[in-house]
This record gives C-alpha cells, structure tokens and sequence, in this order.
C-alpha cells in the first residue's frame, strides 16, 4: 500500500486476473468444516460433489491423483459458512467450533 | 469452436475458475455461487459488465479482483448500457478487422435494485434495441450493499431499514415487480427464472441465454444470509424453499409469449405453505404475530392465485 | 501514420454548414466505431446527421440510439473500454442527466469525444444558449474546448480524437459550440478529404483494454488507501494536455494552414483593458474592439478556447499588464463571490504583485441577446471603474431590475 501514484495501474485497472486468492479470508471463520472420508461419495468413487459446487468459496478442494479421490477443505479461504455440511447428501460433513 | 456447457461434475471439476477464492462477499452468501454457476455454462470468451451492488464491491476491492475473466463496473444503474457499448463495439471493430476473436459473449450483471429499480431504464433500452446480451439479475431482494433497504425486489412482507415491521406496519406492504413477465412482455428472445440450489436447471438456461441471438434475461434468486437474517449454511437450502413455496417458481418464456413451467416447478405436487419459508429467516419474524394474521392469509392468497396464473401460462392444470 | 502534408485546395470541400452539421461531418470523417447518443436540441442535427450518414452507409459506425443520455454516456465508456473511437453529443438537461457517468467517464480515462450545443440548465425549461450546462461540469475531468465558428467546431472536433486518445492524456473530451447562435448557424466550412483525416488520426490504439485474452478489472473500488493516487494520475494527465495539444495543433496546422491556440489574443498587444470571454461572445467582441480601436481605444480581446485545463501561466502573460480584464460569462454561480470564468482568472492573478483589475458581467443567460452594446457597456462600465479604482466582484448585465 505504499505505492506512489505513478507506480500503480492506470485509472484503478486491476491487470492480474484472481488476484484476490492473496486476501486470504479463512480468518472469517467461527466454525470449521469437518470431513468423513468413510461415508462420502466422492472419495468412494468420484460422484457427488455437491459440497464443491455449492460452496461459494472455492474452499472444497475434490482432487482426483493416481485413480483415488482425495478430499480436502481450504481452510485459508473457508469462511465455515457450512453449506456444504447443510446440502451434504451422506452427512459426511460437520462444523465444529473454531 | 464454442466450448461445451459443464454439467457432470468431472465437467465441472474442468471448466476454468471466473471467480477466486478471497473475495470479501459475507459467509453463506449465495451470490459467488450464481457466478460459479454462470461460469459452468460459459461457451468462450466473455465480458463481464456489472454494476454497483455486493457482487461488484466485495468482489473488486482494490488491489484486488477476484474476478478471471475481464470485467468492468462503472456505475449502480447502467451495466446495461455499458454493455450495449461492449457489445456493438466489438462486433463493429470485428468487421474492422481490429478484434482477433471470432465470438465474444458479453454478459451484464446487476442486483435487484440494479435491476427492477434504479436500472430498469437502461435494461428496457437494452432489450428494445435487441442487442445480443445476457443480462442476469441475482436477486436477493433488497438494497443489501447499503444496509437491506427495500427494492421493487422486496417481498411483501419483509422486513427492511426502509420497510420496518412495526405496530403498524407489517413490513413491505406492496407486491414484488413481476420483473421475467416484465422482461418477457419486451419479446425477449429468452427469459428464466434460476436458483442456485438447482444447478443444473441453472446452467441449462444459463447456456440456452447465450446461444439464443438477440438479448435474454436471466432471474436468479440469491439467497443472503447477513440482510435475511437466516442461517449461512442453508443459503442453498432457502433457495430451493422459495421454488417450493411459490416466491420464485421455476420456469422459461421464449419470445415472451411461450411459457415452460421448469422441472423442479413442474414436480411440485402443491405447494408449500409460507410459512415454512418464513420461518427460516429473521425478516419475517414479525408476520407470526398475531396482529399480522389476516395479513399472512392475504399473502398466503396472492402466491396462491399467482401460482395458478402461471401453470396456466404454462399450460399446465 | 504518414507525414502530415498540406491538402491541396483542390481537394477541399466548401460547403455552408452549421455549427451542428460541422460537427456531423467531422464526426462523419474520423472513422468512429460507435456513437450513443439522444437527441436534445439545440445538439440533435449533429446525431440527425450522423445517423443520417449511417443509414446510407457512408459510416463503418454503429449508431446506438440509447434510451437517456445517462446511457449514451455508459455506452460510450463500454464501447471505449474494449478499445473503439466513439463519441456523443448532448446539451443541457442532457448533459445534466449525464452527471454521474461523466465523472466516471474520465476517471476510467476513456477517450471519448462529446460535443456539446451550450444551452440553458432548467428551470424554466429554456432551449437557448448559455454556458451552465459545461461549467457546471467543469469539474469532471473532461477537458473542455469552447469554439466560435463552424469552422473550428469542425477542426476541433476532429483535432479533440487525437489529444484524446494520446496515451500521455486519454481524458474524454468535452467540444463546445453555443447552441442556436452556432449550432444553427450556417457559416463556410471548408472541410478535408476523408483520406487525410483518416491518415491524421490514425486508428485508435487503446492503451489497455477488455480482452479476453488478458482479462483485466476495470472500475473496482478503491478507498482510503488507493483513490487519492487515483486522482493524482488524473490530475497528471491534465497537466499533460497543453503539449499534446499544441503538438496535435501543429500537425494540423501543417495540413490546413489552421491552428487556433488554447486561447486567441486579438489586438491585445499594446491593450489598456482586454475582454475576456470565449464562444460566440469572442467574435462579437472582436468587432466591438475594431470600432473602439478606432476610435483610439487601447482595447483587445483575450478569447478562451480550453477552459479545462486552464491555461493559467499563459493567460497570466497575456493580461499582467493591462490595467483592467473584462469577464463576460453566460453562467452564474449562485451564491458564489463571482463567476466560474472570473473566479479561474481571479485566482490565476493572485499572486502577481500588480494585477489588471477584474470586472465580471454574468450575460446572456437563457439565451439573451448580447449584442456589440453589452460589449460597449461593459468597457464604459470598467472604465468608471479604473478612475474609481473599485469595481464590484461581479454584476449582471441585460436583466430587467
Ligand atoms: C446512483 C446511485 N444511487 C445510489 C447508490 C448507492 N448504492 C450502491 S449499491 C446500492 C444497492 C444495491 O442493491 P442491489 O442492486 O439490490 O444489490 P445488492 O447490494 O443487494 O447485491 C445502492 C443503493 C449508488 N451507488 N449510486
Ligand atoms: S464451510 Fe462454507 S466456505 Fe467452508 S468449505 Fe464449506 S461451503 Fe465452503
Ligand atoms: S457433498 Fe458430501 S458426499 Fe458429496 S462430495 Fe461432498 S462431502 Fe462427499
Ligand atoms: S449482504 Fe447479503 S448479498 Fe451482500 S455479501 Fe452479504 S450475504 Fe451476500
Ligand atoms: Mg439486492
């Protein structure tokens, strides 16, 4: 924030695309989401994934390596709104406090 | 070389991110998940034009965007006009020989008050001159950038700073704008209601507003958990509650006259009662004292009647 | 760009024009992408015209006919945004609905070019000249030209695109004519060969623009931390406005033989008191000093052409000796000690240790006849005032009281 008039973009131009992952907002966050691997449907095999689509920050991270399906929150982002908890179909999230 | 809409999820899971992670919209809140949605149906190229309104401020806080695809905000009434300078633009410096990309789609964002109030001027321009734009509205019915002030969004009903339920006011008394059927009565090429709960219903009308020429309106409910006072994690819930109860029934018009009762609105066997919706959220509060009772039935009538309207525009007995 | 050459007499085209069709057939020749605008008189011939054009395909443009000037304005920011060569026109109450994108229009630093048919604010509703509706935007970041015959309307306007889009400046540009006495006014124009407007203007090269390729955010919101230094660049590219200008005037010059100054100096030389004023009011006063010189006065006019920026230095070298500046300016300022024109000027003069005295005639309002007498009046007026050695900050002149 230390920029000089001359040092920033034109007009308020903001020229890197997404740059907004480096305002992490994880710190929001009263509760936490936590994950069953047991029970869901995306770590048996790859379907579901409505907690990815719903969540609206980015935070369920559905990873698909070496023919396994990883599960994982990004916890530098999550607000613990805890819609995906909610829309979870198997009930393979719970929040707890932070 | 248009690229297909994302449905399944692996699809899904593919299609590039519009909108990172960072961005300061309050937790629970609907509107980042609209986008997400409208970036699963995305065919190419884009242009964003919004306006004023949670979506752009919390989205766009300098340094900071947290937008992908290229995107600009000028004012709270005119993403509209903006775009239909986009638009006519590029197509004119394309025949020009000054624009590389064979195809851009120009889309305008823009809240409820955006929309059916302060903005509606420039959207009817918009529609009238037929430029081939998407203009989608995420409605979450009221001024809730500057404090949930009341809208021509605003359910009857609802409590707001600008529509206090008091001793003897029951909240919002006058109806919401009709704004599909307003939008339709332009014979807009295309007009869908969405939500976000039903997502693939959402990115099928969202695709289907792309493709058809000439301008198309998309009517998407936007559950917010911080005007509402409602629980953040049931935005998506609530969403799905107000197709269920008749607040925001599902469906298309093509060429404003040819209504589609949509899937999720057409299974609905009736209708659920209101006040399983209003009970969920802290605006409403009010309507379940007994002074507000015949109030309540009145509302409870009107959905009612408007329900039957619509399935009867649909067709539907 | 190809050298500028000069054009040929034979390859000019005379024709009696008004100021709006001047400016029409300008607009017509700087190849536009895209024109918004909505019809207010005394500015619709100029988008009658254009449209006109349009409709005979005699312009690669799209003409967006826009429901509100509110629009016109959005569309033209939206059309500069993705990289086009685009203007509007409007007037008054036109420009008045405008306001808010106006200001939105130079902060996101949008070339765009916007002539103006100077009319009357309501209310009462008036459709005749004076000068409220620009000066009221004075402060928007548009730099602002004022012309006086359908001749530099013309030239101007074309000259406005390429101080625009410069990417020293790029700042919209407000192009003025005073509306009916100009606007309708038919007047000889010679105008260039499409071809050589076309190779002086080049086309637009947008210094940052909505592509998908290199997907930018454009109008965020900036606060405490960041809108100041926002501003700061915007002042900055004002202030980069004098050179740009007068290099685009030389280049035009070269061409046409014609180049205008941010400011004209008539018969100012070895002048006791100089006249003040712009538009319309600049040719009347320029007879006016003929017949005074003539009758040994030691009068000349100062006629403004730039009102934003303000030439300050260089209008402080022209006056600084005179012993008194007549004002006369077709707004007032309510409330306020005196008048924008005056108030600039005031200001400029400040600091020198002896100053010209400063009159100020708020004339014309709502379109009131200013004839040579005013004019007259005026300098009879400023004397009395040089013997008395006081003049009142500012006085209205042609009102009934
Ligand atoms: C011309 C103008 N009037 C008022 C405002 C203040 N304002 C900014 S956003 C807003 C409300 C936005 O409401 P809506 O469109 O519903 O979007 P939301 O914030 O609810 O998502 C208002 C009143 C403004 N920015 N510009
Ligand atoms: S709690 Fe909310 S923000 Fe966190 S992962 Fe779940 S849906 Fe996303
Ligand atoms: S919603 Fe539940 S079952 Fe589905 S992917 Fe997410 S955690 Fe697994
Ligand atoms: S106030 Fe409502 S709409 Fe705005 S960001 Fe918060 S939850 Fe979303
Ligand atoms: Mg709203």
């Amino acid at each position: 924030m230390s920029e000089k008039y001359n040092e920033i973009p034109m007009a308020g131009n903001i020229i890197e695309p997404g740059n907004a992952t480096k305002y992490k907002t994880g710190g929001w966050r009263a509760q936490r989401p936590i994950h069953t691997d047991e029970t869901c449907l995306w770590v048996k095999n790859g379907t579901c994934g409505l907690c990815w689509i719903y969540c609206p920050d980015n935070s369920v991270k559905l990873i698909e390596k070496d023919g396994k399906y990883i599960y994982e929150f990004d916890l530098e982002y999550c607000k613990g709104c805890g819609i995906c908890a909610n829309q979870c179909p198997t009930d393979s999230i719970r929040m707890e406090n932070e | 070389m248009t690229e297909p809409a994302a449905l399944k999820l692996k699809d899904m899971l593919k299609k590039p991110e519009i909108l990172t992670s960072g961005h300061r919209m309050c937790a629970g809140c609907a509107a980042p998940t609209i986008v997400k949605l409208m970036g699963m149906a995305l065919r190419g190229p884009t242009i964003v034009c919004e306006v004023t309104g949670c979506l752009e401020v919390a989205t766009t806080i300098y340094p900071y965007t947290a937008w992908k695809l290229p995107w600009i905000h000028v004012a709270f009434e005119n993403a509209a006009a903006v775009a239909s300078g986009v638009i006519e633009a590029v197509d004119v410096m394309r025949e020009k020989g000054r624009w590389s990309k064979e195809h851009v789609d120009v889309i305008a964002i823009g809240g409820d008050g955006g929309t059916f109030d302060i903005g509606f001027g420039a959207i009817s321009g918009m529609l009238e001159r037929g430029h081939d734009i998407v203009y989608m509205c995420y409605d979450n019915g009221a001024y809730q950038n500057t404090g949930i002030q009341r809208s021509g969004g605003t359910f009857p009903g609802q409590e707001t700073t600008t529509s206090w339920a008091g001793k003897v006011s029951p909240g919002k008394e006058q109806r919401k704008k009709p704004l599909a059927e307003i939008v339709a009565a332009h014979r807009t090429p295309y007009v869908a209601t969405v939500n976000p709960y039903h997502h693939r219903d959402f990115i099928t009308k969202f695709r289907k507003a792309l493709e058809v020429e000439g301008p198309a309106f998309i009517h998407a409910f936007s559950p917010c958990p911080r005007g509402w006072r409602s629980q953040t994690g049931k935005s998506m819930e609530l969403a799905k509650l107000a197709m269920e109860v008749g607040l925001h029934p599902l469906y298309e018009i093509f060429n404003g006259t040819e209504y589609k009762m949509s899937g999720p609105s057409r299974r609905l066997k009736e209708l659920r009662p209101l006040d399983d919706y209003w009970k969920t959220q802290g605006q409403f509060k009010h309507l379940f004292k007994p002074e507000w009772a015949d109030f309540k039935k009145s509302l409870q009538e009107q959905v009612n009647d408007d329900w039957e309207i619509l399935k009867k525009k649909c067709g539907i007995e | 760009m190809t050298a500028v050459k000069r054009i040929p007499k034979d390859q000019i085209a005379i024709e009696g024009l008004t100021g709006d069709a001047a400016i029409a057939h300008a607009l017509k020749q700087c190849d536009l992408d895209v024109l918004a605008a909505y019809p207010i008189t005394p500015q619709t011939i100029i988008v009658e015209d254009y449209q006109k054009f349009a409709a005979n395909g005699e312009v690669h443009c799209r003409v967006i006919p826009v429901e509100s000037e509110h629009s016109a304005m959005s569309a033209c920011i939206g059309a500069s945004a993705v990289g086009a060569r685009v203007a509007t026109a409007s007037a008054s109450a036109g420009l008045a609905l405008m306001w808010e994108i106006l200001y939105c229009a130079a902060s996101m630093r949008m070339p765009i070019i916007f002539t103006v048919a100077n009319r009357a604010l309501s209310g009462p509703i008036n459709i005749h000249n004076d000068w409220s509706d620009t000066y009221g935007a004075r402060d928007s970041g548009f730099i602002q030209i004022y012309t006086q015959s359908c001749q530099e309307a013309y030239d101007t306007t074309i000259m406005a695109f390429k101080i625009a889009e410069d990417h020293k400046v790029l700042l919209p540009i407000m192009v003025c004519i005073d509306g009916f006495i100009l606007s309708h006014n038919v007047e000889r124009v010679e105008m260039l060969p499409t071809k050589a407007v076309e190779n002086f203007l080049g086309v637009r090269e947008p210094f940052i623009k909505l592509d998908p390729d290199n997907p930018i955010t454009m109008g965020p919101l900036a606060l405490t931390d960041y809108y100041f230094e926002f501003k700061e660049q915007q002042e900055r590219a004002m202030e980069a406005v004098p050179e740009v200008f007068a290099q685009v005037e030389t280049d035009f010059e070269k061409m046409t033989g014609r180049r205008y100054g941010m400011f004209e100096e008539y018969r100012t030389d070895d002048a006791e008191i100089i006249i003040f004023t712009h538009s319309t009011p600049g040719g009347t006063a320029k007879a006016t000093v003929d017949v005074l010189r003539e009758k040994g006065e030691k009068v000349g006019v100062l006629r403004l052409r730039m009102f934003r920026p303000f030439p300050t230095k260089e209008i402080v070298e022209v006056v600084k000796n005179a012993k008194a500046v007549i004002v006369f300016e077709k707004c007032r300022s309510f409330g306020a000690p005196s008048n924008p024109l005056a108030l600039e000027l005031r200001t400029a003069l400040y600091d020198l240790e002896k100053r010209p005295m400063v009159v100020d005639f708020v004339i014309g309002l709502g379109g009131r006849d200013c004839p040579p007498t005013t004019i007259v009046e005026g300098y009879e007026k400023t004397k009395e005032y040089l013997k008395k050695g006081k003049a009142p900050l500012y006085e209205t002149m042609g009102v009934r009281k």
